[in-house]
């Protein structure tokens, strides 16, 4: 399952025979003031020798290539080795280094958050977007809405309701706030009826959403 | 005074839950912020108080990567890494030009 894409296409169907994800048009075309200036800026950062067209390319590129299937690898790995679960939580950035995760293209620290029969961990950034690209990619368009930003730190229970998620008055709910240098995963349980699975096939079931922590996942159904 | 920027329990409307695939002109942006930061051009530090500077208007009505773009440019004027005239000719520029949509 690639979960990096459990949502609608919303660049409509690709020409038969073309990869889906490759580099296309815009749907939008509509040259709007901040999109000349998005042009404006980058040709002149590339003409004054600042940036090249090649790395603002592969910049887009190995953002492209980041998506939630990497943070499912590790919430895997967590689920199935006790010793990368300790490393995981005392040091992620190492934790996920050992993974073979290039970690170093963003200068945040990384903390894991665990779920556990008491205690839920949600995670928002009510000053801007942080959020753990190196292992989720870019972050949702609801993540950095106002009205995540605003309310989640004030009732949060309300929020994941919104969600689908309703967390059992008896468990307490954290909800930790980002900074730039500062970026949370969460780790969620792992589901009821996964004994047995391969850690590959454990991954598969693991969502963006467990991971920010707005969603908790399913019991298997076998 | 709280800034426009530091809305954390404040009250607001229901989630948005659209989905929406980036557009490039829109990871572009998140790639120049990352290439600058990289080179040591423009501290991550400096593009928040750049967005916090944007006005609320733009911060609350504009889209996302539009805010940022204008936080870099606005970034790079102050460094005197490109000038405010450098800017204006390259947008006259773009308006004539039929190429520069990818």
């Amino acid at each position: 399952m690639h979960i990096g894409h459990d949502h609608p296409h919303a660049h409509g169907e690709p020409p038969a025979g073309l990869d889906p994800h490759a580099p296309q048009r815009d749907h939008d075309d509509t040259l709007t003031y901040f999109r000349k200036l998005e042009i404006a800026v980058r040709e002149l950062l590339i003409e004054k020798g600042v940036l090249t067209a090649d790395e603002v390319r592969r910049t887009v590129e190995n953002y492209d290539s980041r998506t939630p299937e990497g943070g499912a690898r590790v919430v895997a790995r967590a689920w199935v080795d006790p010793a990368f679960k300790a490393l995981l939580m005392r040091d992620a950035t190492a934790a996920c280094e050992s993974l073979g995760f290039d970690m170093n293209v963003f200068d945040v620290t990384l903390t894991v958050v665990e779920n556990t029969p008491d205690t839920h961990n949600v995670v928002v950034c009510t000053l801007c977007s942080c959020y753990p690209r190196m292992l989720l990619g870019m972050p949702p368009a609801w993540y950095k809405s106002r009205a995540y930003r605003s309310r989640l730190v004030r009732d949060p229970r309300a929020v994941l309701r919104e969600f689908g998620t309703v967390i059992d008055d008896a468990v307490a709910v954290r909800v930790h706030d980002s900074t730039a240098d500062l970026r949370y995963l969460v780790l969620p349980m792992r589901p009821a009826g996964s004994d047995g699975l391969s850690e590959p096939e454990l991954a598969a079931l693991v969502t963006r959403d467990s991971m920010v922590g707005v969603t908790v996942l399913s019991p298997v159904q076998r | 005074m709280k800034g426009y920027h530091d809305i954390g329990g404040e009250p607001a409307g229901a989630i948005p839950m659209q989905e929406h695939e980036m557009m490039l002109w829109e990871k572009r942006v998140e790639a120049m912020l990352l290439l600058l930061s990289q080179k040591g051009l423009l501290r991550v530090d400096e593009n928040r108080r750049g967005l916090e500077a944007v006005g609320a208007e733009i911060y609350h009505e504009a889209g996302y990567a539009e805010r940022r773009i204008q936080s870099i440019s606005t970034n790079l004027i102050a460094k005197g890494l490109i000038s405010i005239e450098e800017l204006a000719a390259k947008v006259a520029d773009i308006e004539q030009r039929s190429d520069v949509l990818p």
